[in-house]
This record gives structure tokens, C-alpha cells and sequence, in this order.
């Protein structure tokens, strides 16, 4: 366990030294959402319509944005190759890496969701879920997330091949944290949709882990 | 009793042969030094020591366990300083020093102190890992060796950018380490004093080398 608090307090803390890079993944959140109302029209009914699916799928690529701060500059300095050398289990490293990385990307995001909510004229009604998903969704977002990055490791062009890899698993996700705002918007309980969000984190907490430690030690190789 | 030894170990990289048929054995307290041309394979061999590469052939024990059989147990046993120096520009010394100390899972925090004082890191605890210089960074890194518990200490090219004093409070810290049944293999191209120890000349291992004494 020291390891494991270790670990995350390191990356709280250069992750909060280094919170340009967190205001980039903000500020493209913000930006990429306010495009939107000049790309389909100002109409108030449509924006309200697609605010969802929107605020959803923009969470979904600013976390994967910042992704390759997961792995990327401690494999470029040796850290990581120390981590992978250490006695404390890899898989509880990377774990740690990740519950930082949500707290330093997922959090902010969902702190920042009301807003472009209003930007896109989401209905009053609709907020309490889409935060409650946003905070169900995006941990497993950070953990699947891991997965991909640890794979990428060393290869050239690696935010690209982590969109290929990542985009495609977080599909589940996106659907049910999106079908639970349009169920409470038509009026429907969306305690099923959150039970499958709770699922999908459920599994992604032991397996995400063990999955991307082994990549990383597949990476440190050679 | 022999803390580490090789059998016979051939390393492939990529579809090359760096090394074959390579074996010692290592005591407590003893050391190796890797010697060699360029490309012979030294970083090879000690990152196949540290785990971080797998043997193409041949085992390593330690302890006289093969060392898959307990790999987590192992790690804590060995620590591997390799070309890279792990330091953080945003971090301060005594954070990144502290850091590595808790995740070899030191508890007795006088030892950071002692270990900053054993490089001369003092008065650099609390700087930036950006404001440091190559051969601070480097002592930095080196610093790790006396924050964990490991007693076979693997190091590649520890003396890359030091000056002669720090290589002098290198040797010192190595010659200490083997005083107290710790074990070392290193390897260097300066000239790095190691009583007592043996040597490994890389390039008799090369694939086809004339002369080979069969194992």
C-alpha cells in the first residue's frame, strides 16, 4: 500500500506542477463543445437534443487526449522501467497512475460538464444524471484508457494508435452514460443504465490493471 | 554461498546474437566487472540480470532459486541503475529520492538523509530536478542504491558524467555495500577500483569468439 500512495501522490503532484497540460484537455473540452451551436445551428430544440450525446463523446476524446501523460514521459526518463523493476506489484502501480489520472482529468471534466451543459441548453432535468454518469463513467474511461496507452508504448504516432485502440471500448460506455440523460429527459427510470456504467467499472478496476501492467512490462523490454 | 549465478545465458536482440554460453557465479560481498567493446553486450546482460529482458537460453538463480519461481520476493533483492536517470524536472530532490524510497518500501526515513548526504545532495534537496546538472542527476539516481534494501546492486555504467570525487564516493559506496555481504556487478569503460573482484570481458562471449573456454 505505501507503494501504491506513493505512486498516486507523485502524480497528483507533477500533474498539478504541470497543470498547462490539464488546462489544454479543459480549454479543448470548452472549445470543441462550442463549435457545435455554429456546426448544427443555434436552435435551442436541437442543441438541447444532442447536449448529451455531445458533452459524452467530448469527455470521452479529452481524456483520451490526455492519455499518453499516463506512460509516456516516465517510459522516455527510465521511471517506469524502475517501477516495473520495483517490488511493489505493477498492477497496483498502475492502478494508482490511473485514480490519479482521473482525478486530474475525469474530475475537472465533470466539474466543467454543467457548463457546457447551459452552453447547449440542456433541459434542468437532465443534469443530476448526466453528472451522476459522467462520475460512474469516466474512472472506467482513465482504467480502460491505461490499457491503451500501455500498449502504445514505443511506438511512433502513439496518441493515434490509442484513439484506434481506445475509442472503440469506450462505445458501452458512451451509450449508457448517454441513453440514461435521454431516459430521465423522457421520463423513464435510468437505475439500469447506471447498474450497467457500475458493471463496466466493476470489471475495469481488477482487469484494466493487470492488463496494462502486463503491456507495460512488455514495453520496458528490450 | 552464491547469491547470483548464470548458466549458460544467450541473449538474442532482435535477430541478433549478442552473447552465448556465458556463466558465473557471484558471492556474497563479491562484485563483477562487465568489460568490453561497444556492442558486446554489457547493458544487455545486466538488464537480462534485472529482469528486464528474458534469456533466449540458459538460467539465473538467486539464492539458488531460478528466478522465475518467486519474481515479486526477487525483485526487492535486486536494484538496477541503467543509463536513464529517472528525475523529474518538477520535482525536488528530496521528493524524487523520497518517492523511489517508498516504492522499495523503506520505512526508516534517516536514511534519505544519510543517502543524500553520501553523494553530496545535501544542499541540492530541495532544487528542481530541472536545475540540476548531468552529473547531479546522475548522483541523484545513484542515491536509490542506498534507499533500498537490494543487496545484489546492478550498474550500468554508474560513472557516466561524474567527476573524480563522485566516482571516489562511488567506489566507497560500493566497497561499503560489499562490507556488509552485498554483491555488485557493474560495468564501466573509466578505470573503477573493485578489490577483490572478478571480471567478465564481454567479448570472449561473442557468437563464433576464438579461443572460448568451453563451459
Amino acid at each position: 500500500m505505501m507503494g501504491f500512495r506513493a505512486v498516486l501522490l507523485r502524480d497528483l503532484r507533477l500533474a498539478i506542477r504541470q497543470s498547462a497540460d490539464l488546462a489544454l484537455v479543459l480549454g479543448f473540452f470548452v472549445i470543441a463543445a462550442s463549435l457545435f451551436p455554429f456546426g448544427v445551428g443555434p436552435s435551442p430544440d436541437t442543441l438541447a437534443r444532442i447536449a448529451p450525446g455531445v458533452i459524452w463523446v467530448l469527455a470521452l476524446l479529452s481524456v483520451m487526449l490526455s492519455l499518453d501523460r499516463l506512460f509516456q514521459q516516465d517510459l522516455a526518463d527510465g521511471s517506469l522501467e524502475q517501477m516495473a523493476l520495483s517490488p511493489t506489484p505493477l498492477s497496483l502501480v498502475v492502478l494508482a497512475k490511473c485514480l490519479a489520472h482521473w482525478l486530474t482529468t475525469g474530475l475537472p471534466l465533470i466539474a466543467i460538464a454543467p457548463v457546457i451543459g447551459i452552453l447547449l441548453n440542456l433541459p434542468a432535468e437532465g443534469y443530476a444524471v448526466l453528472l451522476a454518469g459522467l462520475a460512474l463513467g469516466t474512472p472506467s474511461l482513465s482504467l480502460i484508457g491505461a490499457v491503451g496507452a500501455a500498449l502504445s508504448l514505443g511506438a511512433r504516432r502513439a496518441g493515434l494508435l490509442i484513439a484506434l485502440l481506445v475509442l472503440p471500448l469506450y462505445i458501452p460506455i458512451l451509450i449508457f452514460g448517454v441513453t440514461a440523460v435521454d431516459a430521465v429527459l423522457t421520463s423513464v427510470q435510468p437505475t439500469a443504465h447506471f447498474l450497467y456504467l457500475a458493471a463496466i467499472l466493476m470489471a475495469a478496476i481488477p482487469l484494466a490493471p493487470l492488463a496494462a501492467a502486463a503491456a507495460v512490462r512488455h514495453g520496458v523490454e528490450g | 554461498m552464491a547469491i547470483l549465478s548464470a548458466h549458460r545465458l544467450t541473449c538474442l536482440r532482435g535477430a541478433r546474437l549478442v552473447f552465448e554460453d556465458l556463466s558465473f557465479t557471484l558471492d556474497a560481498g563479491g562484485a563483477l566487472l562487465l568489460t568490453g567493446p561497444n556492442g558486446s553486450g554489457k547493458s544487455s546482460l545486466l538488464r537480462l540480470l534485472a529482469g528486464l529482458l528474458e534469456p533466449f537460453d540458459g538460467h539465473l538463480e538467486i539464492d539458488g532459486a531460478p528466478v522465475a519461481s518467486d519474481r515479486d520476493g526477487q525483485r526487492a533483492r535486486i536494484a538496477y541503475i541503467g543509463h536513464a536517470d529517472p528525475v523529474k524536472s518538477t520535482l525536488t530532490v528530496r521528493e524524487t529520492l523520497s518517492f523511489w524510497a517508498d516504492l522499495a518500501g523503506l520505512r526508516d526515513r534517516r536514511r534519505l538523509d544519510a543517502a543524500l548526504g553520501a553523494l553530496d545532495l545535501s544542499v541540492l534537496a530541495d532544487a528542481r530536478g530541472a536545475i540540476l546538472s548531468s552529473g547531479q542527476r546522475r548522483r541523484l539516481s545513484l542515491a536509490r542504491l542506498l534507499v533500498s534494501d537490494a543487496n545484489i546492486w546492478l550498474l550500468d555504467e554508474p560513472t557516466v558524467g561524474l567527476d573524480t570525487v563522485s566516482v571516489r564516493a562511488v567506489e566507497a559506496m560500493v566497497a561499503d555495500h560489499r562490507r556488509n555481504g552485498g554483491s555488485v556487478v557493474l560495468s564501466t569503460h573509466i578505470e573503477f577500483t573493485l578489490p577483490g573482484g572478478q571480471s567478465l570481458d564481454l567479448g570472449d562471449y561473442a557468437p563464433g569468439a576464438v579461443g572460448r573456454v568451453p563451459a
